[in-house]
């Protein structure tokens, strides 16, 4: 297993794609965290992006008490996107380059070497997550500095809950990726769907729900995206009125982690299942 | 003597096709085995079966002693099924690494097969920017480096030029003459004519013929053109019997007594303006075989 492991890192680790996608993660994440609002601070009241809002709460937004707002504030939606993109691209791209036969036939069983690529996924996620965070880190002291903000961080209990709740909603759309790609063997179909499916139709839903189908919102609040946001809301205790896109409070924390749990599990087991019985032609 | 691979009875079927129709084979240890066929006949298919890739619909399949796909028997087996497929942006040197993690193979037996393939010189450019000759020898470097006991390879001299396909050839005989044992698939028959000690022949997913080569291709036979025709016949049925093929004489006679047949022909008085010894060529019997059945049955398919 541990073999597999390191062969798997090494593939994702030389992968450029991989890093494009982290990259646009991370520039996206600084763009909307810091660079927008700093922008609205900066040019003031006559900004109609802050239309109503003090100054002195949009740079509050920036400094290090609200540093998990910012880092994984849109993961539930963009991050979670790229993060599906990346299983997709990994799992998939096994099929279309014909590798997976290449693989199989070495030394380890199909779960094994399935298990590996779940594991350094993983890690490249917690990489992703861990990055992000130092980028904003930076930026946010880099704030507090420049315009003599306060530098009261996060107790490590809430940096930890955040990182971690971060990780897992990242890890349930990576995995979605991997086993819409089994399922099609393919890498641009899962990508297709998957995508539209975060940005278009979890949003779609839940506005018709709220607003035409109150009685299906038992519906809404199982989805994926609903649970992702939940959590994000959860652990990083932010006001509704300053949430991103994407992060509500439509379930509990406990719900929404526990939710998003299963659908890890319900995704690993469905991609092992179909990758152990097929045939690899 | 334990076959490597017995296979009994396989059958393949996707839908209503039938790919692989009853099939036997025994692959003994030691040897260099042809497995032959035309496009479509259900080599990949059977190959596929013995590494584990595939399962099949119904028969037995031992390799190593062991069933396809198990580790211990993948441990013992390299492979190249059909195309070889690397990642193409990792470079040569890096995907037989992360094979070599996968396999726990060392670092040391990587640079042995990249020196046995010849692409020492190339194994830091990515694999994208290979050939398909230099694609293929890291197929074979692939499949060389468990240092395994039976190397099944699908076509392995595909898209090489000739001097590549010679050094394959080599490269073949020498893991027959190291003690490996060795499946290959190919529908080049001067190639396995040339490198294998026996071949089995399939077409329309049916085993039609498994021998060994020199037995399969029949005795030997001396053409003898010599005139006057009638004197020379009578001469040469002291040798062995004889027909007539168009304008010849045809003798079954050991080819070490040509020199013989041709001195006495000569000494009778007889002008001999041709001889020399002749053998059915494998693909001769190949297409004899292959159409015979192609004409006679034609691949299953009930879909």
């Amino acid at each position: 297993m541990l073999g597999s492991y390191r062969a798997e890192l090494l593939k994702l680790r030389k992968r450029s794609a991989v890093w494009v996608l982290f990259g646009a993660g991370l520039v996206l994440s600084l763009i909307f965290g810091y660079l927008l609002p700093y922008l609205g601070y900066a040019t003031g009241d006559e900004n109609p992006q802050t239309d109503g809002v003090p100054r002195a709460e949009i740079l509050r937004g920036m400094l290090p008490e609200r540093i998990m707002d910012n880092t994984i504030g849109g993961y539930p939606i963009f991050a979670g996107a790229l993060a599906l993109v990346l299983g997709a691209i990994v799992i998939g791209g096994e099929y279309t380059w014909g590798t997976l036969k290449t693989v199989l036939t070495q030394r380890p069983r199909r779960l094994t070497i399935l298990g590996a690529q779940f594991l350094a996924l993983g890690t490249m996620i917690a990489l992703w997550v861990l990055g992000i965070f130092a980028a904003c880190v930076l930026c946010s002291v880099g704030i507090a500095a420049a315009e003599d903000g306060s530098m009261s961080w996060p107790g490590v209990g809430d940096l930890l809950q955040g990182l971690a709740g971060g990780w897992l909603v990242l890890m349930m759309w990576c995995l979605a990726g991997a086993v819409l790609a089994v399922a099609f063997r393919n890498v641009a179909l899962p990508i297709g769907l998957g995508v539209v499916w975060i940005l278009g139709i979890e949003t779609l839903l839940a506005g018709v729900v709220s607003s035409l189908l109150p009685g299906l919102k038992w519906l809404a609040n199982i989805l994926p995206g609903t649970n992702a946001g939940s959590l994000v809301f959860s652990v990083t205790g932010m006001a509704a009125a300053d949430a991103p896109p994407g992060v509500r409070d439509a379930v509990s924390g406990d719900r929404a982690l526990l939710t998003l749990l299963a659908y890890c599990a319900i995704f690993a087991v469905l991609a092992a299942w179909t990758t152990r019985r097929r045939d690899v032609t | 003597m334990d076959a490597l691979v017995e296979v009994s009875g396989l059958t393949k079927r996707y839908g209503g096709t039938l790919a692989v129709d009853g099939v036997d084979l025994k692959v003994l240890p030691g040897e260099v085995y042809g497995f032959l066929g035309p496009n479509g006949a259900g080599k990949t298919t059977t190959l596929r079966i013995l590494t584990g890739l595939i399962a099949p619909t119904s028969g037995t399949v031992r390799v190593l002693g062991g069933r396809p796909g198990d580790a211990a028997v993948l441990k013992g087996t390299g492979s190249m099924i059909e195309s070889p497929a690397f990642y193409p942006y990792l470079s040569g040197l890096d995907n037989l690494r992360l094979l070599a993690e996968y396999a726990g193979v060392s670092r040391q037996r990587i640079d042995e097969v990249l020196e046995l393939v010849d692409l020492t010189d190339r194994a830091k450019d990515r694999f994208s920017t290979y050939s398909l000759g230099m694609k293929q020898r890291l197929g074979v470097a692939a499949a060389l480096l468990k240092d395994p006991e039976l190397v099944i390879l699908d076509e392995p001299t595909n898209g090489l030029d000739p001097a590549g396909m010679r050094d394959m050839r080599r490269l073949i005989r020498e893991l027959g003459t190291e003690g490996r044992t060795v499946l290959l698939s190919s529908h080049l028959l001067g190639e396995v004519q040339q490198i294998c000690d026996r071949v089995g022949i399939i077409n329309a997913g049916r085993m039609v013929a498994e021998h060994n080569v020199d037995e399969l291709r029949g005795e030997q036979e001396l053409v003898v053109r010599a005139t006057p025709k009638d004197t020379a016949q009578a001469i040469l049925t002291r040798f062995g019997s004889v027909h007539q093929y168009d304008d010849t004489l045809r003798v079954q006679v050991d080819p070490a007594q040509a020199a013989e047949v041709n001195r006495v022909l000569v000494e009778a008085g007889i002008a001999v303006s041709e001889l020399h010894t002749t053998e059915r060529a494998l693909e001769d019997i190949f297409f004899e075989l292959t159409t015979e059945l192609s004409t006679g049955e034609e691949k299953t398919d009930v879909g």
